[in-house]
């Protein structure tokens, strides 16, 4: 099974009652299976008109109480930005997976990290965040949607599952299971029917004066609880490291190659591998640089994550960057040259 | 004393935000005389779009969402799709449907969304300030066509009915007027008839275009902004079943 059918079987496993989506290379296996496996478990499978109507679709299908997902490579996501501003003012939960791939414009359909900026700084229009899972891995990826769903209803927010071409079109062995999930309040809010109650409104406008600044504010709350509960990451040997490659998604896995290889070499090298990319490990890069290291961001993008590892360290280490752009995909011994040039080489023994 | 007219419940009981001689109102209420004659406020879901009508939610007491300029039949697809017990309705401007909603639209009428779209057809875009929109007549001053809509320009006013009329996915498509006492009674019938087509199961898209007055962007009084639509309006978009 590749990626892409791996994470639209993990998503009818968490219970997504409804796929909306158009084509876009490189993530068709999605909605190909999601046309032969959601009908068959009675669920709604569409395909829309465009990315637009995609995810207002799921706009629709999230009111009415419904686990709703769309995915989309790309351009795709761009499309899709003015419902994810919308699904976020509005308070509706929804999982959108992004399969990058190269860019700007049409780019190309290479795999690429290209969209972290757009995925974890919102995309869209006005003040508001959208978890961001950045998996590296198959078995990560089903993890990551199963996770998806449960914080969309839970934070009632948009979640985001940055994968790239290659964690699509990748198999690895899988296991999907459904795992006790979490604990979640009930959609008094949907839309059902006002039958023997009030009516639910589900909207984004808020006209009267500091109504809005003080919805603004409710989300910041909730987004503070979501920086303090639910960061992802993985770190190796980091303690003892006197550089540490911080990468996520498919570059994590070459870095991880890059790294053993170093320390076979007598390198101390470690790795932070960020899981969530919002909320961002933030302290845990920061702790990191609390003993003087070097750090390398590895990126198929010019340099994005990068940004946020700076912040995180804040000017208490030296932050190096190395990306590989457009489609280009590094190679285990490119990222350990780096490595070798950064750090005194193997200790040799006197 | 007899009550001989009085406030339907699914109409709130307050004041709109409808400029004077504005056709909302009157089409709100249709509207809630159907809900509550169909006996369906408990199972209906309505989509108020950008526009003079985002607000519906205020005058409307059923379960209503308001959403992305045009993208309504596409919130509703979503919501039918997976509620088919449910009533779900739209009801949009001509800014919103026939301008930047033109493609939602046409899709979800040719897939045969089984949804009721009421389209309010006033001949410009009121909630920003009187623009131009694709129905504006020829020879039509608007803020943006200051000396008036040219064919040449801006092209010919657009009958979107008309349009989804050619669709094997809608089933029912009638234009009427709120101009009068008799043409708010025809409208009433139709959007009644696009309702119980719904709730009936019929397989397909319905949809009553209204065409309703806009005294403050046609820079006329109630009255002749009333007289206008029979005068103007419907030489270019007549009225009557389109289909269905």
């Amino acid at each position: 099974m590749c990626g892409n059918e791996a994470l639209a079987e993990a998503a009818i496993v968490a219970g997504c009652d409804a796929y909306f989506g158009y084509p876009i290379t490189p993530q068709n296996e999605i909605s190909a299976y999601m046309a032969r496996r959601m009908p068959e478990e009675g669920r709604v499978f569409l395909q829309s008109e465009s990315e637009l109507a995609a995810i207002n679709m799921v706009f629709g299908a999230s009111a009415t109480g419904k686990r709703a997902m769309t995915s989309s490579s790309s351009p795709g996501i761009s499309l899709m930005q003015e419902g994810m501003s919308y699904l976020a003012g509005a308070e509706l939960p929804a999982v959108v997976v992004n399969v990058m791939r190269g860019g700007p414009g049409l780019g190309n359909i290479a795999p690429s990290q290209g969209d972290y900026f757009q995925a974890t700084r919102g995309g869209g229009h006005g003040d508001y965040r959208t978890i961001v899972f950045g998996p590296s891995s198959v078995q990560e990826l089903v993890d990551c949607m199963m996770l998806a769903f449960d914080l969309a209803d839970q934070y009632r927010m948009p979640v985001m599952v940055l994968a790239d071409g290659i964690l699509g079109q990748m198999m690895e062995p899988i296991v999907i299971e459904k795992k006790p999930g979490r604990d979640l309040p009930a959609k008094t809010w949907a839309l059902t029917g006002a039958d023997d109650r009030e009516q639910n409104i589900v909207r984004s406008l808020w006209l009267g004066e500091g109504v809005l600044e003080a919805l603004n504010n409710k989300l910041r709350d909730r987004y503070q609880q979501i920086e303090k509960n639910e960061v992802l990451c993985e770190q190796y040997e980091v303690d003892e490291a006197e550089i540490v490659v911080v990468a996520y998604g498919i570059a994590a896995r070459i870095v991880c190659g890059a790294v053993h290889k170093a320390r076979q070499e007598g390198i101390n090298a470690g790795w932070i591998r960020p899981i969530t990319l919002w909320p961002f490990p933030t302290e845990q890069v920061s702790k990191a640089a609390d003993g003087f290291r070097v750090f390398l961001v590895v990126e198929m993008s010019n340099g994005q994550m990068v940004e946020d590892v700076r912040l995180a360290v804040s000017g208490k280490s030296p932050v190096i960057f190395y990306g590989r752009p457009g489609g280009g995909v590094p190679t285990v011994d490119e990222i350990f040259d780096v490595i070798k040039q950064l750090t005194l080489g193997p200790k040799t023994r006197i | 004393m007899k009550t001989v007219f009085a406030r339907t419940p699914t109409l709130k009981d307050c004041p709109t935000h409808y400029c004077p001689g504005c056709g909302h109102g009157i089409a709100h209420r249709l509207i809630a005389e159907t809900i509550d004659e169909l006996n369906i406020r408990g199972r209906t879901i309505g989509i108020a779009p950008v526009g003079c009508a985002v607000l519906a939610y205020d005058y409307l007491d059923v379960d209503m969402i308001e959403v992305a300029h045009g993208r309504a039949p596409a919130v509703a697809t979503g919501m039918k799709r997976c509620n088919p017990d449910k009533i779900i309705f739209s009801y949009q401007g001509d800014g919103d449907l026939a301008s930047i909603g033109a493609g939602e639209i046409l899709h979800a009428g040719h897939r045969g969304e089984q949804i009721t779209v009421i389209f309010i057809n006033n001949a410009v875009f009121g909630m920003t300030g009187g623009q131009m929109a694709p129905t504006t007549m020829l020879e039509q001053v608007t803020a943006t066509t200051p000396k008036g809509r040219a064919a040449a320009r801006e092209g010919y006013p657009l009958q979107v009915s008309e349009l989804l009329a050619t669709l094997p996915g809608t089933i029912y498509i009638e234009r009427c007027a709120l101009s009068g006492v008799a043409a708010v009674r025809n409208t009433k019938k139709a959007i009644k008839h696009a309702f119980e087509l719904q709730i009936s199961g019929a397989q397909g898209l319905s949809l009553v275009e209204v065409l309703s007055p806009c005294p403050t962007y046609w820079r006329m009084s109630p009255a002749e902004a009333m007289e206008w639509i029979d005068t103007h309006m419907t030489k270019v978009f007549p009225l009557g079943r389109l289909r269905g």
